[in-house]
């Protein structure tokens, strides 16, 4: 009789803080576009008689995370020592919080597909310092230590999660929650968030954890959930073949999809915390918070509540639009052009988000920039250009370096508004077409709108779809009535 | 007449200040000193001759054109090897740090050359001020002045000797477990140990980063207060710094006690004292009677737990100061390496010496898993007992008094234990672990040697210490340091 398993997932995500210098000394952080080991002094260096000193900056940024992942900030923490030796720790310790962080008791609240939803809660957030980058070449090692003691924060999730999906979810709000603060690219591919999962399994209805297997090198959103799927399925398997699972650290092995062991428990390193004498204990006032959550960007919830009071959007829409906050700032800047909210709505969701599904980008590599979709709008507002020409205009502009009013114009795109002219195409169609008049009089109201829907299609045609629609339905109704 | 090098800082300065004898002549008298007797003392490790004549010259000049300058003007000071200082080997007197030399400047060498101080060079030092001999540094020992068959104390050893050798008018070390007071006691010489978080320590090459201050030998207390004003205050780059005012030092030497309350502790005063020692603090503390100080008898309960609670907390520090000693970015790394292990074992097998690894293996051992809380944990909070014994004290009195060491400096050849090496602190290490301010002031002789008297104060009360040491100056009569070795 096969059992039922249940499993245990928790995460713990690192995030690089932009906040141009590192944390205990003034070296520039751009690590990633500057040469090797320029950005680098005595104190990232670990030379003897340096002293780190805080940066006060990394402590605000913090702060922003606390708060968007809605955690307790402990008024006063502490930092301690993690000792091991490797390269790319210049200090041969880490200094990070281990005992007393600054936030604890947070929660992100994810829902699936399903509709299910799951409360996952954050341990805690700590801050923390980055290593140097090791690049191996054949038999040799070099280290880059312009990413030495970058300001980091750990955040720690409780092991809530139950399924890849979860983390997956998870993940991605985290993502949504710290990019709206722009604390943190939080970028996997440029390093700038990384993720552990520690994954259990344990007998449905079963209380006790089972024993828990850390697996790192996780380089995306879907390879933790490839990972973590892969992982109990492996415990599973090994306990179910009478075998038992080993507290051990593994790799995940993307090209193979496997985890593979990296470090038993007997390997495990003994890190000798301390609390970090060269640094006093970290005070967080009320005020210090308050006047950090004043300067915060409003949150995603925020923003959506206010797409739905001053946009009118509904709730779904709002949804849509806030999903990045660069997009929902896209909506706002085209929103502020063309002063039309439902139909810069309709636009983005139905034709700019398609293009970027299509064409695989993300709003911020979108050719066409906001104010250039507000005057396409503008333009069906005005009545100089019709609907369906503007959907023309919109693929054009899409490679098109001429701004919207000049294609028009260069393409004689513009409607013809001017009655006069269009009233002398209607009378040479009506002149063409005496059977569909004698139809139109003869048809009840119910198929009227159907002869009316041919004629206009003729004056639209003659036009060459440049009639004013609105001028051509009033003239028809007029002289056919 | 007294020659260019018996005289004080102070004097020197007024001299130099007013034209009469020019920074850069001092310089080279002093060199020439050096020259004379360091190879019977073997004060230091490297000098500066090229830069410090440079630096003098500067001096002069800026004296000539009648430019403001600063405390030290003009004045040769010497540093222990444990201070980085740009462009100078800078070595803690070990083998991994070989031909190191130093890519910036500690705060308290920025503060010396903004106050127009004139650096020799460095001075020797127990390897990374683990010891109380000197005899552990890699360049071999020093020898004490007033007996060269003896050790001048440790772990500043070099310093002390230099200016009891008057080979420099001030040299400044480090104290950590009583690396200042006891080479001052045992060499006849001023050393004080500034209230922790008084003095930068940005650029000493940390051993116990809880532990560690930096302070000066000087010939007598008025020049220790001197170079306070210049190297006390905060600064930007010490996060352990606090932010209380600078006062002028010297403003505090009015030769007053009358009313001052002087805490004699119990427990200061066991048996094996030295005879000879007891017999001159027992004086000293009547001379303080004399003056009109009050002595009180007072009690420090948690004295006997002070050395276990020390090596517990000082080498579990230093075992992770030095963790950054590896040989991959600077300073020794070994040949013989085929692996990331080999790099770092063989580098550090190769570049510490034995007190170094005895110590290194004691603090990691504390700090390890199933043994944090027994040893490291336990200690602090010992230590916590041991400052408020200070603080209850401190209700009473305004210092406390007592022998800086057991007994006089002991032969370079007496074959002394690790732990019998350890209890040459027993008087000095509670005032590390209070964080407290201490200063050793020579009081009198004992077996033809030097014996300092201890004056431990409240924090941030360096004042009241300077004030009752150069009272004791006064009432003590002359001090003639040696001169020949």
């Amino acid at each position: 009789m096969a059992r039922e398993w249940e499993s245990v997932i928790g995460l713990e995500v690192h995030l690089q803080l932009n906040t141009g210098t590192k944390v205990w000394c003034g070296c520039s952080a751009d690590y990633d576009h500057s040469p090797i080991n320029t950005h680098t002094c005595p104190i990232c260096l670990g030379h003897p008689g340096a002293l780190p000193k805080l940066n006060k900056k990394v402590v605000e940024y913090a702060v922003k995370a606390a708060l968007a992942l809605d955690c307790d900030i402990n008024k006063v923490s502490r930092f301690d020592r993690k000792n091991y030796f490797y390269p790319d720790l210049t200090k041969g310790y880490q200094i990070t919080q281990f005992d007393h962080p600054y936030a604890e008791k947070g929660h992100i609240d994810v829902t699936l597909k399903s509709g299910k939803e799951r409360k996952v809660g954050i341990t805690k957030i700590q801050i923390e310092e980055d290593t140097g980058k090791s690049m191996h070449a054949g038999e040799e090692s070099f280290i880059n230590y312009n990413r030495a003691s970058m300001p980091l924060i750990e955040i720690v999730s409780d092991p809530d999660m139950r399924s890849s999906e979860e983390a997956y979810e998870y993940l991605n709000l985290l993502k949504d929650a710290v990019k709206y603060t722009d604390i943190s690219d939080v970028s996997m591919e440029l390093g700038s968030l990384r993720c552990d999962a520690n994954i259990s399994v344990r007998p449905k209805g079963q209380e006790a954890f089972g024993t828990r297997v850390e697996v790192k090198n996780l380089n995306s959103f879907k390879a933790v959930a490839r990972a973590i799927d892969y992982e109990i399925g492996r415990q599973i398997e090994t306990i179910e073949e009478g075998g038992s699972i080993d507290q051990e650290t593994r790799l995940w092995d993307d090209e193979s999809q496997v985890t593979r062991i990296m470090r038993s428990k007997e390997e495990a390193m003994d890190y000798r915390f301390f609390p970090e004498p060269d640094l006093v204990r970290l005070v967080i006032t009320d005020e210090q918070i308050e006047s950090i959550r004043e300067t915060m960007p409003e949150s995603k919830v925020e923003k959506m509540g206010r797409f739905g009071r001053d946009y009118k959007l509904s709730s779904t829409d709002a949804s849509i639009l806030c999903e990045e906050i660069e997009l929902a700032d896209y909506y706002e800047a085209a929103v502020k052009v063309c002063n039309n909210p439902k139909n810069t709505a309709n636009w983005i969701m139905t034709e700019v988000l398609r293009v970027l599904k299509d064409e695989s980008k993300g709003i911020e590599e979108f050719s066409m920039s906001a104010q250039d979709l507000g005057e396409i709008i503008k333009l069906i507002d005005s009545g100089k250009i019709s609907g369906k020409i503007a959907k023309k205009l919109f693929e054009i502009k899409l490679t098109d370096e001429r701004t919207p009013s000049e294609i028009v114009d260069a393409e004689g795109m513009a409607q013809v508004a001017d009655t006069g002219a269009i009233e002398a195409i209607v009378d040479e169609v009506l002149a063409n077409n005496p059977k569909l008049i004698e139809d139109y009089r003869q048809a009840d109201e119910g198929r009227k709108p159907r002869v009316m829907k041919g004629l206009m299609g003729q004056v639209m045609k003659a036009s060459k779809g440049k009639a004013n629609p609105g001028i051509v339905t009033e003239l028809l109704t007029n002289k056919l009535s | 007449m007294k020659k260019i090098h018996e005289l004080t800082a102070f004097e020197i300065r007024e001299m130099i200040l007013s034209g009469e004898v020019k920074s850069v002549d001092v310089v080279k008298e002093i060199f020439d000193r050096i020259e004379a007797t360091d190879e019977k003392i073997g004060s230091f490790v490297s000098l500066n001759k090229e830069k410090a004549l440079a630096a003098a010259a500067e001096v002069d000049a800026k004296i000539a054109a009648g430019e403001k300058v600063g405390a030290l003007a003009g004045v040769p000071v010497a540093i222990k090897d444990n201070m980085v200082s740009y462009g100078d080997p800078s070595s803690s007197c070990s083998k991994i740090l070989e031909g190191y030399e130093g890519i910036y400047d500690a705060t308290v060498v920025k503060k010396l050359r903004e106050a127009d101080a004139v650096i020799i060079g460095k001075t020797n030092m127990d390897e990374f001020a683990m010891g109380s001999s000197t005899k552990t540094s890699c360049y071999g020992e020093t020898k004490n002045p007033w007996d060269t068959t003896r050790v001048p104390g440790g772990s500043s050893g070099g310093s002390a000797s230099a200016v009891a050798a008057s080979q420099a008018f001030i040299t400044l070390g480090s104290d950590t477990g009583g690396s200042i007071r006891q080479p001052a006691s045992y060499c006849g010489i001023v050393g004080l140990k500034p209230t922790y978080g008084r003095v930068s320590r940005y650029g000493i090459m940390a051993f116990a980063s809880s532990l560690d201050q930096i302070g000066p030998f000087t010939k007598n207390v008025k020049d220790a207060a001197l170079t306070m004003n210049v190297i006390a205050g905060m600064d930007d780059y010490d996060s352990t710094l606090e932010d209380v005012e600078v006062p002028d030092y010297t403003k505090a030497l009015t030769g007053d006690v009358k009313g001052m309350k002087i805490g004699v502790p119990k427990e200061y005063f066991i048996e094996g004292i030295n005879p000879g020692v007891k017999k001159v603090i027992d004086e000293t503390i009547e001379k303080y009677r004399e003056m009109g100080a009050e002595i009180v008898d007072i009690s420090l309960p948690h004295t006997k737990y002070a050395v276990s609670v020390y090596y517990i907390l000082a080498p579990a520090e230093a075992s992770s100061n030095l963790a950054r000693f590896d040989g991959v970015r600077y300073g020794h790394r070994s040949t013989d390496v085929n692996s990331i292990d080999d790099l770092y074992i063989n580098s550090r097998t190769e570049g510490f010496g034995d007190e170094v690894k005895r110590r290194i293996m004691i603090g990691t051992y504390v700090l390890s898993a199933g043994f944090y809380d027994a040893y490291y944990r336990k200690a602090q909070q010992v230590r916590r007992l041991i400052k408020e014994d200070f603080e209850k004290a401190f209700e009473q009195v305004d210092m406390v008094l007592a022998p800086t060491s057991p007994g006089v400096a002991f032969r370079l050849d007496d074959k002394k234990t690790p732990i019998e090496l350890y209890l040459e602190d027993i008087f000095t290490i509670s005032a590390n672990l209070a964080g407290l301010p201490g200063i050793s002031v020579p009081a009198g002789m004992a077996d033809d040697m030097p014996v300092g008297v201890q004056l431990i104060g409240k924090a941030f009360g360096e004042e009241d210490i300077l004030r009752a040491g150069d009272a004791l100056e006064r009432v003590r009569g002359e001090w003639k340091l040696p001169e020949t070795y």
